[in-house]
């Protein structure tokens, strides 16, 4: 995949539409990232009480009637802010172009238990009658849910679907894109991932079951990805979405193009339902970096998935060193110190965040690592402040999940 | 309930299931479709508060019934006669 290909076959980012606990659009999400500002907060949640999480603040009546919001759902909600913005961003007039021809592609971790649990609650107050049981529950659970509320919103009448992948939905969202374009499925793809994962209290529960739900009395350095301290995830809600196109459509209208994607890969671990397994991950880096036709050290910026977990830090870290050991020139970063995990979001969320390196050179730090881990001990990591370099060519972004379920995303600096 | 009673309760309920609408300016013997932006879901929506709200029961043969105001006003009072409207 790289600029021998056919343009009709090469895929560029040509629009980004975010929110994140600490922006609601790539400038001020990068803003957030190279000045250290955290997104995490305390927030309530049912059953639990005080939790810590990071929360989105988007407009949400900016593309949404009220009734919309009454009948939808938070992460539809997400996804059509997002959508919306991915377009705007790419100066896409949706009156101008055939929008049979547009695919909808939104990984999410999970869906539906929010609704159920609002459901269950509604229903406690009616001596669990069912007949009080809202006719809203089937559409706002149905698993392409998110993206089929930005379809009626947009009047997009090409596909739409949700990729279940737990936390490396983000990526696959992209990846699936990527491919109907390269079928020639779509002509323009919103692709990306989101999330409503903190308006359920059972993704909390099981976490702190898990002895993985991260705690510390001043919110912003709850996540500590690599950190000695670590003790957990923080849980997020987000969203990012791109536009994507093939290079010659991109190039035909002078769209402004962020990068091109120039390697992907999934694998699966096949190992176990929430341990991740570091020989797996790190192939599915090099499938990503063989596609790509690159080698490890051609990477300038590596996004780590990084969630604060004790051993999800630990593997990681192992698969990071034995794919880039001895790599001078690759800087790792993360985004969950500043945000959290925002799950189904988190791929493109954090890849995103990286994006605005090709144009400044400007690695963003990572934060709260006080003191490092020996066991995450990586030779280039990024931390406290941002490193400037001279040049980024190659951003690489890493997401996994539950059940070894791995996603790996190249994209290169595009230049005319 | 008196007779305005039950129409502010309908318009109560409307006012929380179209939130984008104007409710003040309704009129009754008109049907609400005409007014409003309403679907079957919406009036499922208004069946479900008459259940929620008032332990009304509106089978589905009555949903007719629910189509303007005024309808709405002749058929529910009978059966809000012994309720309170809620403040």
């Amino acid at each position: 995949m790289n600029n021998k290909m056919n343009p009709e076959q090469r895929i560029v980012i040509t629009g980004v539409g975010l929110t994140s606990p600490n922006g609601n659009n790539l400038k001020e999400f990068r803003e957030s990232l190279l000045t250290g500002k955290s997104g995490v907060q305390k927030f309530e949640t049912r059953f639990m009480g005080e939790v810590l999480a990071g929360v989105c603040d988007f407009d949400t009546l900016k593309y949404q009637k009220k009734k919309e919001l009454r009948r939808g759902t938070r992460v539809g909600s997400v996804a059509i802010y997002c959508c919306r913005e991915a377009f705007a961003d790419a100066g896409i007039d949706l009156e101008a172009i055939d929008r049979s021809r547009v695919g909808v592609y939104l990984g999410v971790t999970e869906h539906g238990n929010v609704e159920t649990e609002n459901e269950v609650h509604n229903i406690s107050k009616y001596d669990y009658d069912t007949k009080y049981w809202s006719h809203h529950h089937n559409p706002r659970t149905v698993a392409n849910n998110p993206a089929g509320e930005v379809t009626l919103n947009m009047k997009i009448t090409g596909p739409h679907y949700t990729i279940g992948a737990a936390c490396a939905a983000g990526n696959m969202g992209v990846i699936q894109g990527v491919q109907m374009l390269r079928l020639g499925e779509a002509d323009l793809a919103l692709a990306g991932g989101v999330s409503e994962s903190i308006r359920t209290f059972g993704i909390f529960a099981s976490f702190k079951s898990e002895g993985a739900l991260a705690e510390h009395e001043d919110p912003t350095k709850a996540s500590r990805p690599f950190d000695k301290q670590r003790n957990g995830i923080v849980c997020s809600e987000g969203g990012c979405v791109y536009t994507l196109e093939r290079l010659d459509d991109a190039e035909k209208r002078g769209a402004k193009i962020y990068g091109e994607i120039v390697g992907y890969a999934i694998n699966s671990d096949a190992f176990d339902f929430i341990l991740p397994e570091p020989g797996r991950q790190a192939e599915c880096m090099r499938l990503a970096l063989n596609q790509a036709g690159l080698k490890a050290g051609d990477i300038n910026i590596l996004n780590a998935h990084a969630t604060a977990t004790q051993l999800g830090d630990i593997q990681e870290c192992k698969a990071l060193r034995d794919v880039f050991g001895g790599e001078k020139a690759v800087w790792i970063n993360n985004t969950k110190s500043f945000i959290g995990h925002t799950m189904g979001a988190a791929g493109t969320l954090e890849l995103s965040g990286n994006l605005p390196a090709f144009e400044d050179g400007l690695v963003h730090p990572t934060l709260n690592l006080d003191e490092l881990d020996p066991e995450c001990h990586l030779d280039n990591i990024v931390s406290g402040a941002p490193k400037q370099l001279d040049r980024v060519d190659y951003i690489m972004n890493n997401s996994f999940g539950m059940f070894g379920i791995n996603s790996v995303l190249i994209v290169k600096r595009y230049e005319n | 309930m008196t007779r305005d009673e039950v129409r502010q309760a309908v318009v109560n309920i409307l006012a929380d299931i179209a939130p984008d609408e104007d409710v003040s300016s309704i009129k009754d013997d008109v049907t609400l479709r005409e007014q409003m932006d309403l679907d079957s879901m919406d009036f499922l929506d208004i069946v479900m508060e008459l259940r929620k709200r008032f332990n009304v029961e509106v089978p589905e043969s009555d949903y007719q019934q629910l189509v303007s105001m005024a309808s709405c006003i002749q058929y529910l009072q009978p059966l809000l006669k012994d309720r309170q409207l809620a403040s």
